[in-house]
């Protein structure tokens, strides 16, 4: 194997620029995607509304209980069966990670939803607002709040996933190291390249996180 | 204004409401109180529909609570309500917490919503707080703040459901001192509250309840000087005497 060489990361580097961007964007889309739709669903699970609550409720669970890897597989091969024609590994994965995460960011509303005490639904009804107000302009702004260090630990949690998108080929971050470990000869050192990658932004971004949860819990 | 005929009330199998009926009419301060667990707030939250109740009937100022077909939200926008522990909205400054109804419930614009707030902030003597946050202020602050919020709908009466129980002694003046002076401005009030002075001061009868039941309901003197069953004369000596 002979030693080390690591002057393979200098060519490496627009390869890897273009693999993360695509995995930041991934995570991104993914992110905001998966907490629009997993509020929704949140809302459907606390719905009165019976079947509504238990459909959601199902569709949390099997996310769940699938590693993600087979979803991302499962979704590759069936959605242009649905659509008809072949879509990308890329459009696979936004889908995908935003469906599964959904399914994720649900959990997380849900807890912040119910962490709203009572009272507070009682104040903004008694002074006359309506569910959907109520729930808009008082409760889903505390609990998003109440909830942001747990959102931002899941988004680094999804961001080290998306590196599972290579079941599909898709060009990300992981990926890209991959194909010039290759051709270099040299996958050693481009693997160990992207994990301090991954290390360094993932670490960083648990820092703030930690930050932000002493600011939000002076503010409460 | 309000009318509260044979009201009933249960919780599963246990009955929190037993055929309770009052009235408070406009202009008038009524005072209910009575030992905890004895369903003076459940009767009052009953009062703007935030607890249903089985039986009987409630109306205000001629609609009625309990009917289906009532505009719970209409009608609760025109009675206010101050809760034990304030219930600000902590995500916004006081005055967002003024004009928040002001504006999405009655329609009013954001100028004259902040008017009437900061209005509204000065008669309770905050003016100096309005974009501080809920968390900012003390207790007796947080409990003006929520007397304001009820005023700047505009209410035809307001429910108190043990507005200075959740305060520090030294605090419990100032919140009493503005709903004395909204009484005596002729608010018609309900007010559940073990504030005997208060009662004495201001209100025209004392309701009295004990294990879901009305079991008093008169005049404030003669409350106080003949309480007309055991039961209330318990609990005055041990509320007076303590």
């Amino acid at each position: 194997m002979g030693e080390f060489d690591f002057s393979v990361w200098q060519p490496s580097l627009p390869f890897i620029r273009d693999g993360l961007l695509f995995t930041l964007r991934l995570t991104l889309v993914a992110m905001s995607g998966g907490i629009v739709i997993g509020t929704l669903l949140a809302l459907a699970r606390l719905s009165p509304i019976a079947p509504l609550a238990r459909i959601a409720g199902a569709y949390v669970d099997l996310m769940r209980s699938i590693p993600l890897v087979l979803v991302i597989l499962w979704f590759f091969l069936v959605i242009p069966f649905i659509t008809g024609s072949p879509v990308g590994a890329e459009t696979s994965a936004v889908i995908t990670f935003t469906a599964f995460e959904a399914a994720f960011y649900c959990e997380i509303m849900r807890s912040g939803i119910q962490s709203v005490p009572r009272g507070q639904v009682d104040a903004a009804q008694a002074l006359g607002l309506g569910q959907a107000q109520t729930m808009i302009h008082v409760i889903l702004p505390q609990a998003v709040r109440n909830m942001i260090p747990v959102l931002l630990t899941q988004t680094i949690v999804l961001f080290q996933d998306t590196s599972l998108v290579y079941a599909i080929g898709a060009k990300d971050m992981l990926k890209a190291a991959d194909v010039v470990g290759k051709n270099y000869n040299r996958p050693v050192e481009m693997i160990v390249l992207s994990a301090l990658i991954y290390f360094a932004i993932c670490f960083s971004l648990s820092l703030a996180v930690k930050q932000l949860q002493k600011r939000v819990a002076i503010i409460r | 204004m309000i009318e509260i005929r044979n009201v009933s009330k249960w919780y599963g199998p246990t009955q929190v409401l037993a055929d309770a009926s009052t009235h408070v009419a406009k202009g008038e301060v009524v005072v209910v109180c009575g030992p905890s667990g004895s369903g003076k707030s459940t009767l009052i939250k009953c009062v703007n529909g935030l607890e249903p109740f089985q039986q009987g009937t409630i109306s205000v100022d001629g609609i009625s609570v309990g009917d289906p077909k009532t505009d719970l939200p209409k009608l609760r926008a025109r009675v206010g309500m101050v809760f034990q522990h304030f219930e600000l909205f902590p995500h916004m400054s006081v005055e967002q917490n003024l004009a928040l109804a002001q504006i999405k419930v009655l329609g009013r614009g954001k100028e004259e919503a902040a008017a009437r707030g900061a209005a509204l902030l000065d008669r309770v003597g905050l003016r100096a707080h309005a974009t501080k946050f809920p968390g900012q202020l003390s207790g007796g602050q947080q409990q003006r703040v929520a007397i304001a919020r009820a005023l700047a709908m505009d209410p035809i009466c307001l429910l108190f459901d043990e507005p200075t129980s959740a305060l520090d002694p030294e605090m419990i003046g100032e919140v009493l001192d503005v709903m004395v002076e909204l009484a005596q401005e002729g608010m018609t009030m309900m007010c559940v509250t073990h504030e005997m002075g208060f009662a004495r001061k201001v209100a025209r009868r004392v309701v009295f309840m004990d294990h879901g039941e009305i079991v008093e309901d008169a005049p404030t003197t003669q409350f106080f000087d003949a309480p007309a069953s055991e039961r209330a004369k318990t609990f005055l000596s041990r509320i007076l005497h303590h």
